[in-house]
């Protein structure tokens, strides 16, 4: 990792809308050599997307996201990724982590009611051979993601001029 | 009733700080994108926070030593030693204060006899000069220009001396310019401090805010100038934490033990969390390289690019500022003063920003523009500022 690229990822991270020109004034690179940075990161699979950070709270849409503690019996030669393909495949797993401690995976679901996502572990997740046991947690408020505070207040709190 | 009769006249005629009617008038405004906030835009890294909290509720209510807590002056002492070169003994060297500023103003008490001359570097930070005036003395500005970089040079300095000079005030890195002084600009420097036999007043408080592969120098630090500076430091910028108010002073032990007799009888100890928290700043620093400042230092290094770009791209000259966390653009080629152009600024375009004249006569013609906000906002506030001078 070079120097620009890392501060290329800390600015992108924090407004992925930046225009090359000015990654390339704050970095002091040239705008080329932000350009080709920033492809190189694309091409090597560091940076995937470019997507905003979304309190969905705030908007109408009907939205029920779990947590969901997975217990597995690994598969023979594939190990855990043959079981978090089969599991990661389904559309409403949002993200899928294998852990250490008293479960195996940490499947975070969306759904868009209680309904929709019970019938999703019951009939989807838990009919799976290889999955032993689930235990599933409901997300009742979401206070920070992605390094965002959602109920931070809109005023930083400093006066509006200080000598 | 009339209070003359009650009211120091030498405090009245002093004039009230050139930035409170922009405040007043920008406090009354929605929407305003603030570039006038001298203050980092960061909150204080929440282990300090944290550490203030468990000392809060561990019941450490009590006042301190009035030089500070021991372990808060064996850190200063280290963090000195470790970052700039110069040696201070936390028992008798030290004074932990309310924030530089009371180092500002009990220094100078300490120091300032009645008609005393203080040189200062005009433009430069807001309290000096009624700081001494408040001692009793004679503030003698001495004016920096953006072709040397808002530097004190040596030439100046000795051409402002008289035989009542008894001291100078050295702010650098510069609030509001962002000039910075180097080794070899403090070394002449040295030589008429000898030559005037001259006390320094050396306010570092933006010490850990310098860019490119600069690194502070202090004052102290340079041969023979250690026995006739008062170095004054604290936390508001270096860890963000400007609320908790909290700084300190050193020097020798002779100047430190009359600072230490206004300080007991005026302050009695800085505030205990406050001091706390400044352990917890330092103790982590020194164990990890210091990672808050090098983080914050970088996010300000990208923004500053960012708005000596801007600056420079609406055409207008922009001194490169090397420290601290503010742009000194020249405003001049509008035709504007620095007064019209920052009121029409903020009544036209809801961006405020603080008039060079602010921080001396010699900031006619400038603006102070801060970098310490988010850069989404930096852009708008340059994209309106661009609007604004092309209309004028």
């Amino acid at each position: 990792m070079t120097r620009l690229e890392t501060s290329l990822l800390d600015l992108l991270q924090e407004d992925c809308r930046l225009p090359l020109e000015k990654l390339a004034v704050m970095t002091g690179a040239t705008v080329s050599e932000v350009a080709e940075a920033i492809d190189n990161l694309e091409k090597d699979g560091i940076i995937l997307r470019y997507a905003p950070t979304i309190n969905w709270e705030k908007t109408d849409r009907d939205r029920v996201e779990a947590m969901i503690e997975v217990r597995v019996t690994p598969q023979r030669d594939m190990g855990f990724d043959a079981v978090a393909q089969r599991i990661y495949g389904f559309d409403e797993v949002k993200s899928l982590y294998l852990m250490s401690g008293s479960y195996d995976l940490l499947v975070l679901v969306e759904a868009r009611t209680l309904k929709e996502l019970a019938m999703f572990v019951s009939e989807k997740l838990a009919t799976l051979e290889m999955v032993t046991g689930t235990a599933t947690s409901f997300v009742l408020k979401r206070y920070k993601e992605d390094n965002v505070i959602f109920t931070q207040p809109k005023d930083d709190g400093r006066q509006v001029i200080v000598p | 009733m009339n209070y003359d009769r009650f009211v120091n006249p030498e405090v009245a005629a002093v004039p009230p700080s050139g930035i409170r009617r922009f405040f007043d008038l920008a406090s009354t405004m929605r929407d305003v994108i603030s570039l006038g906030v001298g203050e980092p835009d960061f909150v204080t890294p929440y282990h300090i926070r944290n550490a203030a909290i468990s000392s809060l509720l561990a019941g450490e209510t009590q006042y301190t030593a009035n030089r500070g807590l021991p372990e808060l002056r064996r850190e200063n002492a280290g963090y000195m030693e470790a970052r700039f070169q110069v040696s201070y003994s936390p028992d008798t060297d030290i004074v932990v204060t309310v924030g530089a500023s009371e180092g500002i103003d009990i220094a100078l008490r300490a120091v300032v006899s009645r008609g005393d001359e203080v040189l200062l570097p005009d433009p430069s930070y807001v309290s000096y000069s009624p700081s001494v005036l408040f001692a009793g003395g004679v503030p003698v500005p001495i004016r920096t220009k953006a072709e040397n970089g808002f530097r004190l040079t040596a030439e100046a300095v000795r051409a402002a001396c008289t035989p009542r000079t008894k001291a100078l005030i050295l702010p650098y890195p510069n609030n509001p310019t962002g000039g910075i002084m180097e080794r070899a600009d403090l070394e002449a420097l040295a030589q008429v401090v000898r030559e005037k036999d001259l006390l320094v007043i050396n306010d570092e408080i933006y010490a850990e805010l310098t860019y490119g592969d600069l690194v502070h120098v202090s004052f102290a630090s340079l041969p023979g100038m250690w026995e006739r500076t008062l170095t004054l430091n604290g936390f508001s910028k270096a860890f963000a934490m400007t609320g908790w108010r909290v700084g300190f002073i050193c020097g020798p032990k002779e100047l430190m033990e009359i600072i230490n007799k206004i300080h007991q009888y005026a302050i009695m100890c800085a505030p205990r969390q406050s001091q706390v928290a400044a352990i917890e700043a330092l103790r982590r620093g020194r164990e990890d390289g210091y990672h808050d400042i090098v983080m914050m230092r970088e996010s300000y290094d990208r923004r500053r690019r960012l708005m000596l770009e801007g600056f420079r791209g609406m055409g207008l000259s922009c001194f490169e500022p090397l420290g601290a966390f503010y742009v000194f653009p020249s405003i001049e080629t509008t035709g504007m003063d620095s007064e019209t152009f920052c009121s029409r600024l903020l009544q036209e375009e809801h961006i405020a920003c603080v008039p060079g004249t602010a921080f001396g006569e010699s900031g006619e013609g400038h603006i102070r523009c801060s970098y310490a906000t988010a850069l989404e906002k930096l852009n708008i506030a340059l994209e309106r500022i661009h609007a604004f001078i092309r209309r004028n």
